[in-house]
């Protein structure tokens, strides 16, 4: 069990002379999901590859707590873009284990378990170009559950999928949470982050609005931005 | 009229009777484009791979420098080849001219920065894409490279035959530090040019239908690359 995972302290990032985000301070936990919420551009994006190490933070910082060791060495991404190799489906989900080693057998064994744990149900010899942008999405989060990570993040991972595979991703990252992955993912899908979330970060403009556990913000939302946001109005 | 086609007949009997000095010719002319082409691939590929994933402060001076380089004139680099290997020359001493091995080097010089640069841009934009999943996954450096130059291999066989097919269809450098010697240096290009001076149209046009030959095997194998690539992109 780990209480604190992550701190941030004043954090903030600019790009090209402009503020994109920040200055945030915040604390997460190390179990449960985090939702990261809030509109377009608000910097959800930003926060969690901060979080993951792939943005250089310019002010501020972020302290690892010492016993989240674990989760820090064992994360995994999965973008809001899928990227794609230039591979077919099964090689290109195996390659997180080809780098540490794997054999390519077993690699393409467990690529294969792990596309049918994910409701990726196509010809897996095919190129990963020629998938649908749901399966795309489903290869990438096959692509990063098959590290079996400890901290995952998940950028709108179910913003390309239908309902049913919504609810499959769901129930995956649920059976995951109940393992004890720390999982910290960005939705604009209300309902998925109501079914979802352990706690809510309301983000606006680059800033830390509003973080609260969950039913705390569902039921009642402190600030006007969050609760325009939830009921779908323009958020000023 | 009458005489050109039947210019065309003997020079295509030529090729279908496999001519010796003609085959003799060919294969000098592969031996030698090929041997440039795996010379410069060899130093081409990897010099475009590093310079795509590497940031350093003479990056941009080495790009430029390659673009420049890419310009030179065949002649020019023959020229040089020629300069140093003389027998007054810095490499005299190593009897290198007028022979095959001096064309090999001149058209590595020649075609090594094109394969570098189309190396160079193909990686530059594969890694581009793959940037963030690399350093997400922590792949270590040559895990990275050994990715990028495998899944671009496409791209990387096409700077290579791009190469070969600056070298095969090179005459000016060859010309000056081959020398054109039958039987030792001579090649497609040179032969052309001499046969046609000497009014040998016969031979001129055999040669020629080869050179033709070769230069659409490789843009069918160009195409084919690259259409096999765009395939499976989109
Ligand atoms: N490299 C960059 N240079 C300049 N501006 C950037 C850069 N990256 C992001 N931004 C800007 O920062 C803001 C936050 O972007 P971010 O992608 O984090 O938003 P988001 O909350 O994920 O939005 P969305 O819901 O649309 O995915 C945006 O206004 C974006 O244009
Ligand atoms: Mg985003």
């Amino acid at each position: 069990m780990v209480n604190a995972m992550v701190a941030l302290d004043r954090v903030e990032l600019r790009r090209g002379g402009r503020v994109i985000v920040g200055p945030i301070s915040l604390r997460l936990g190390g179990e449960g999901i985090t939702m990261a919420m809030g509109p377009n551009g608000a910097g959800k994006t930003t926060l969690l590859r901060a979080l993951h190490g792939l943005e250089r933070v310019s002010s501020g910082q972020i302290h690892w707590d010492e016993d989240a060791r674990a989760l820090r060495e064992r994360q995994a991404f999965v973008f809001q873009t899928p990227i794609l190799m230039r591979r077919s489906v099964l090689d290109s989900i195996a390659y997180p284990l080809r780098l540490r080693g794997v054999r390519r057998g077993a690699a393409r064994e467990r690529a294969a378990e792990c596309a049918e744990n994910v409701g990726l149900r196509v010809s897996l010899r095919k190129d990963v170009s020629t998938l649908s942008g749901g399966e795309k999405q489903k290869m990438a989060l096959a692509r990063a559950l098959i590290m079996d990570p400890a901290l995952l993040f998940l950028d709108e991972p179910s913003a390309n999928l239908d309902g049913r595979s919504t609810r499959e991703i769901e129930e995956i990252l649920d059976h995951f949470r109940a393992r004890g992955t720390r999982i910290v993912m960005s939705t604009h899908d209300i309902g998925q982050a109501r079914r979802l979330a352990d706690d809510v970060v309301f983000m606006h403009h680059g800033h830390l609005v509003e973080q609260a556990p969950s039913a705390a913000f569902f039921d009642a939302p402190q600030s006007q931005q969050a609760k325009a946001y939830l009921q779908g109005d323009i958020v000023i | 009229m009458n005489d050109i086609l039947q210019g065309l007949a003997r020079a295509a009997k030529l090729v279908v009777t496999l001519n010796a000095d003609l085959v003799e010719i060919t294969l000098l002319s592969l031996q030698v484009s090929l041997g440039a082409a795996v010379i410069g691939s060899a130093i081409g590929l990897p010099l475009g791979a590093w310079l795509a994933i590497n940031r350093f402060p003479a990056r941009r001076t080495v790009i430029a420098l390659l673009n420049a380089l890419m310009g030179l004139p065949p002649v020019v680099v023959g020229l040089i080849v020629y300069v140093l290997f003389s027998r007054s020359g810095p490499l005299g001493v190593l009897g290198l001219l007028f022979t095959p091995t001096a064309m090999v080097i001149a058209q590595v010089i020649i075609i090594t920065p094109i394969i570098a640069s189309v190396a160079h841009q193909a990686i530059r934009e594969l890694w581009a894409d793959y940037h963030d999943l690399l350093i997400s996954l922590e792949a270590r450096r040559h895990q990275r490279i050994a990715t990028l130059l495998w899944d671009g291999r496409r791209a990387l066989m096409t700077a290579s035959l791009a190469g070969f097919g600056r070298g095969i269809g090179e005459v000016g450098a060859i010309m000056i530090v081959g020398g054109n010697i039958d039987h030792a240096t001579r090649v497609l290009t040179t032969a052309i040019a001499l046969e046609t001076g000497k009014g040998e149209f016969d031979m001129a046009l055999a040669l020629g239908f080869v050179l033709i030959g070769l230069a659409i095997a490789v843009n069918l194998a160009l195409h084919i690359l690259s259409r096999t690539e765009r395939g499976s992109r989109w």
